[in-house]
């Protein structure tokens, strides 16, 4: 299977843009920030969680407790993946109990990664509330699964991948458009 | 996975980061996942066992799995069932994976050798114990933040000790000086070859001398019906070698003092060093279930075949 990319849906200016205006939603909906608590799903939920907490300090001094899940033990297609994937640990070190909690991940597909990583945070109590943030909404649900806060909304093909690339994982700051060519 | 012999420190240091998210699972008020749902565990233990098979069905439950249980004190064996005969009837109902102990060293690599089934190897006679290693190592590397050149002590009947030799095949191979020390029939000098190439392995005959500088000591246990070999008295052998809290103080100050399991308090522990601060048996117990879930997790919890599983399998044959 080749990839070839297609376009560029954002550049690292937008990206910046996006995350700040989605940091101001979140605070503006929640009604300040003091019962928040931002969770990024990984991998690269959990650099843009960084971010939008940083982004959250400028608009409001308290300090919004930060976790990483990672959702592999929580996956439903385990069984139908052929490399095995390596776990790495979940660090929430706040109670979730009564919490109000943004996940955040890069890109909401089929709603199955936001499934997992509920699974995952029914494990560790019971929150409050429990909204969704991503960078990208690409469609194609196959669960009843939405996102609260949403930087953009994308029209792709099965056949498209979206690409959050993140200086912190790939060294680079887009969000691409690639198609797969068999 | 039937020993630690075979193994990488590269592979073994991969195992015991990924028990590192099943740790944490232990500390989780809802501690069940699904991730081995509709998985089937077959437990044959053919040698009484009460702490490891306990931890590989509570291990199987936490991930979902169901477990098998066959009692070998009644069960077909004892009626004169081969041992392939019992095994072929469990495989026939089709488990995913079969975690085995047997009184025999080399009965888990048999089984392997003649089933396509994933095996885990829970103590073959005095040959390996391999997920009691990878707890001890697991707990070792927590407490102290490495494993690499470590001088750890190994205290009691060694000869006899799969846990022993497990131990002294995973920690020769991260350079950890070792140091056994027992009385001198259950302390052979072949063990000082025992160790990966170019290990420090050596053997002490006075425990003071052993635990000089230990920053790790592993008590074993003492089977008294065992003590006839070395023609000791009970009174003879508390004398010389229990790990008392005078003796630890030769240890470096904050030694962690393992302990596989029975421990007979006042035997080859007093019950000070037992209880004592140092002490690390519970913690064991517990990173006993991470590390055992971390095992069926990446033998049975993909469709792929789990490679670096099945290639120590292989290795070992």
């Amino acid at each position: 299977m080749r990839v070839v990319e297609k376009s560029q849906l954002m550049s690292a200016t937008e990206i910046e843009r996006t995350l700040g205006r989605l940091a101001h939603e979140i605070v503006e909906r929640s009604g300040g920030t003091s019962n928040l608590a931002l969770i990024g799903v990984r991998r690269r939920g959990v650099p843009l969680a960084n971010r939008i907490a940083d982004e959250m300090r400028r608009i409001d001094p308290h300090e919004v407790p930060l976790g990483t899940l990672d959702i592999t033990l929580y996956r439903d297609d385990l069984s139908l993946v052929a490399a095995q994937p390596v776990l790495q640990s979940s660090e929430i070190e706040f109670p979730v109990d009564d919490k109000d909690l943004v996940l955040v991940d890069d890109v909401l597909y089929t709603g199955r990664t936001i499934r997992a990583a509920m699974n995952g945070l029914f494990d560790l109590g019971r929150p409050k509330r429990v909204r969704l943030c991503v960078l990208i909404d690409r469609g194609h649900r196959e669960l009843p699964i939405e996102a609260s806060f949403i930087g953009r909304t994308v029209q792709t093909t099965d056949a498209e991948i979206v690409e959050v690339r993140l200086n912190e994982i790939d060294h680079e700051e887009r969000v691409m458009l690639v198609e797969r060519v068999t | 996975m039937l020993g630690i012999e075979p193994l990488t420190a590269e592979e073994i240091t991969f195992l015991l980061d990924q028990s590192k998210p099943f740790q944490e699972i232990q500390k989780h008020p809802l501690k069940k996942l699904a991730t081995l749902r509709g998985k089937t565990v077959a437990l044959a233990f053919f040698e009484p066992s009460t702490r490891t098979r306990i931890s590989f069905a509570t291990a199987a439950s936490r991930l979902g799995a169901d477990a098998m249980n066959l009692q070998a004190e009644s069960s077909s064996l004892k009626k004169g069932e081969s041992l392939l005969d019992t095994i072929r009837t469990l495989d026939a109902m089709k488990p995913d994976c079969l975690v085995m102990r047997h009184s025999a060293s080399g009965a888990p690599h048999f089984v392997a050798r003649r089933l396509p089934l994933a095996v885990i190897n829970a103590g073959d006679g005095t040959h390996e114990h391999p997920s009691q290693g990878l707890l001890d190592a697991l707990t070792i590397r927590d407490g102290c933040g490495t494993l690499a050149g470590l001088n750890v002590t190994i205290l009691g009947d060694i000869l006899h000790s799969r846990v022993a030799r497990s131990d002294i095949y995973l920690l020769s191979k991260f350079g950890c000086r070792l140091t056994l020390c027992g009385p001198p029939m259950w302390v052979p000098r072949e063990f000082e070859s025992l160790g990966a190439p170019g290990s420090s392995i050596r053997r002490v005959a006075r425990i003071e001398e052993a635990l000089e500088g230990a920053d790790v000591i592993v008590t074993l246990r003492v089977q008294t019906e065992r003590l006839h070999e070395p023609a000791l008295s009970l009174d003879e052998y508390i004398l010389r070698y229990q790990l008392t809290p005078e003796r630890l103080r030769r240890a470096r100050p904050g030694a962690l003092v393992l302990h596989p399991g029975p421990m007979i308090r006042g035997l080859e522990i007093d019950p000070a060093v037992a209880d004592g601060p140092q002490s690390c048996v519970l913690e064991q117990v517990t990173n006993g279930l991470a590390v055992r879930m971390a095992l069926l997790f990446l033998l049975i919890g993909t469709g792929g075949e789990a490679t670096a599983a099945k290639d120590s399998t292989h290795a070992a044959d």
